[in-house]
């Protein structure tokens, strides 16, 4: 691929991008010619006074800034403006083009990728890459040879962030409405320690939880192993991140903009504290639970470090998305070389990225709120 | 105002099970890996140990690879940090400043946050392939080997350092936004009747009312930096445990790296991960210290 066909392709983005960005403009002049019109019939002027008052609006304009000095300002306005945009255009390239790799390499064939020069858009688009990931082909001791376990990583993946989510948003709740409306003895002491703790990095934790759970034989379940164990494995992964200082202290300062009036006009009709929590805080505070509940299981989805510690890498059958996806094309590196499988690299991570995709894009306002108030990645 | 009942039973029942599990999973782990670094030879699963000593402490701090580890997780904040923080102030700055395709624009930066760390490695381990990758391609490099057997440490760093620019960008765009739009326009406009310029305006209204969310970021981002440890394992494609999980010799390991290799590894005592988790909670202890001290004088409220 040469210098040209590049040039080509930015020119043709920065087209489209044109394109988008004149046609977004053209509705939005649009609509706001539309909405003075509208208003101007509804006040009773008419066209012709609504042009006139728009002149001398205008002229007053120039009166008072020479006609020169105006051009420079707006000259000098509109290259800002432009340096701007390319700006935040070449930024949003660099976002997207990983993506964009992503998806047509997983869309092309073995061959077509094994060529010298790199194609920007694929010459044939086949399904090779998923039909050879979907296919699993096991070893004869039964562990995994070639192919990526999506069924089970997302199953799992699914029942784990399902409980661990479930678990951590009960508690959540019943911790936070004890530390913004319950009075007790230490209340104040304990929330100071539940926050000290977060500053604690997750290694100390991880390293001293292994050991319990290997202790309590919780960690590395065979593929063979009987249905105490892989539960044991189960619980391993879910018990340790059940509740979480940083949401309840979230959802605590979401409980305490409920006003005290209220609490007070409940405790006078003989509501108790509990069925208040139930009926009017809960409500109130529901934006920031689902806020936490989407936090969360997208939490689930991204583990790697734990899972991958307490599964056994061969049973493929415990992987979670994560360690699972980095798995299965470990041993599949080995097994055929690099150059036959970057497609289906390309189709996992796509299998595993798109569902996180759907969940922002449908969810995209609860998740920004959550991650303005404290975000952990990154 | 109503008399208080005493709600102490009630907050037992709230916060009972809660306390129960975080015992087991939260506060015990904290002390118990302090105590297991200072915990000679220590052996987790018969409980016997040769007395107590920072015989763990020498141990990691004598081991190359520990300093080795230190140096390259250093290198990475000092790389990465004022990277991110400065474009995401820039990006922040000029999304505020337009109106047209803000939305558009703020979808497309947010799109790092929320995919998954290992499957995006995996893409631009792809897209740094030395015979199919799209960089050497873009810039006719040739056959450059960047995370493969033949790389060189500066050219996997190179690499390391883009994709984590990549994938911190997003949520630092997100927080500083937000505290821009919180400003108060009249500010600016105060500012546009004395006349003064658009950097002026800059450096004396926008950096300082934005300095809170800048620490904020700042901080999160050095912390985060100082726990680099997923991103470098989807970066080659090994998977964690195998002994070129960080590039060929484990050549870019970081602290959390070292800390899970000993732990993982056969015949290791736990103390020494435990004196590695312990020297890690120190310097993200002091970076918090000093992010007290820069906040009380520096930071405009």
């Amino acid at each position: 691929m040469g210098f040209k066909e590049i040039l080509l392709i930015l020119l043709g983005l920065a087209a489209l991008f044109g394109i988008g960005y004149l046609v977004v403009y053209l509705v939005g002049k649009y609509k706001e010619k539309k909405k003075a019109e509208q208003l101007a019939l509804e006040s009773g002027a008419n066209a012709a006074e609504l042009a006139r008052a728009k002149e001398i609006q205008r002229k007053e304009k120039e009166a008072y800034v020479p006609a020169d000095q105006l051009r420079a300002f707006r000259v000098k306005r509109t290259t800002l403006k432009v340096i701007t945009y390319i700006f935040l255009i070449l930024i949003a390239l660099f976002i997207l083009i990983p993506f964009y790799w992503m998806v047509i390499t997983s869309f092309k064939s073995a061959e077509e990728i094994a060529a010298t020069k790199p194609s920007l858009i694929p010459n044939k688009i086949t399904f090779e890459a998923y039909k050879n990931i979907f296919q699993l082909e096991l070893n004869p001791n039964g562990t995994l040879k070639r192919g990526v376990p999506f069924l089970y990583m997302f199953g799992n993946t699914i029942l784990v962030g399902f409980f661990t989510t479930v678990f951590t948003v009960i508690s959540v709740v019943f911790s936070a409405f004890a530390f913004s409306r319950l009075r007790f003895k230490g209340s104040d002491v304990l929330f100071t320690i539940l926050l000290s703790t977060m500053m604690v990095p997750g290694e100390v934790f991880i390293i001293t939880n292994y050991g319990t759970v290997s202790r309590l034989g919780w960690v590395g379940a065979r593929l063979n192993d009987d249905t105490v164990k892989i539960i044991g494995n189960y619980l391993a992964m879910i018990l340790p991140f059940i509740g979480s200082v940083f949401y309840t202290f979230y959802l605590r300062q979401t409980f305490k903009q409920v006003s005290d009036e209220l609490y007070y006009a409940a405790k006078v009709d003989g509501v108790g504290d509990f069925k208040y929590l139930f009926k009017i805080m809960i409500p109130i505070a529901k934006p920031t639970i689902i806020t936490i509940t989407i936090l969360s299981l997208m939490g689930s989805w991204n583990a790697y470090i734990w899972p991958n510690l307490v599964t056994d890498f061969q049973n493929y059958k415990m992987w979670l998305v994560s360690n699972g996806l980095s798995n299965a094309f470990r041993s599949t590196i080995e097994l055929t070389g690099p150059g036959n499988v970057l497609n289906q690299q390309m189709a996992g991570s796509l299998i595993v990225t798109l569902p996180l995709l759907i969940v922002f894009f449908t969810l995209k306002k609860y998740i920004m709120r959550g991650v303005v108030r404290g975000g952990t990645k990154g | 105002m109503l008399e208080w009942k005493k709600d102490g039973w009630k907050a037992a029942i709230a916060l009972g099970p809660t306390l129960l599990i975080m015992a087991v999973f939260t506060f015990y782990p904290i002390v118990n890996t302090f105590i297991m670094a200072f915990r000679n030879n220590y052996k987790f699963l018969s409980g016997v140990d040769e007395g107590f000593g920072i015989q763990n402490f020498v141990t990691v701090l004598s081991d190359p690879r520990f300093l080795g580890a230190l140096k390259n997780t250093l290198l990475m904040v000092v790389v990465s940090v004022p990277i991110t923080v400065i474009l995401s102030i820039l990006i922040a700055v000029a999304l505020n400043s337009i109106e047209r395709l803000r939305g558009f624009f703020q979808t497309i930066f947010f799109l790092p946050y929320v995919t998954n760390t290992i499957a995006l490695g995996l893409v631009f381990n792809t897209v740094f392939h030395k015979d199919f990758g799209l960089f050497n391609s873009l810039f006719n490099l040739g056959a450059v080997d960047w995370l493969g057997a033949e790389t060189t440490y500066w050219r996997a760093f190179f690499v390391l350092m883009v994709y984590t620019v990549w994938n911190g960008l997003a949520f630092k765009i997100i927080v500083l936004l937000s505290g821009l739009q919180n400003i108060d326009k009249q500010y600016y406009q105060a500012a546009a009747i004395d006349g003064a310029s658009k950097w002026r305006i800059f450096r004396k209204i926008t950096i300082p009312l934005l300095s809170p969310m800048i620490l904020y970021t700042t901080i999160t981002s050095f912390i985060g930096a100082f726990k680099v440890y997923t991103s470098v394992i989807s970066l080659f494609g090994k998977g964690a445990g195998a002994s070129n999980s960080f590039g060929p010799d484990n050549m870019l390991i970081t602290v959390v790296g070292y800390i899970y290799n000993k732990l993982w590894e056969a015949g290791t005592p736990f103390g020494v991960a435990s004196a590695g988790s312990v020297i890690l909670f120190v310097i993200i202890l002091l970076i918090t210290l000093i992010q007290r001290r820069v906040s009380k004088s520096r930071v405009h409220y």
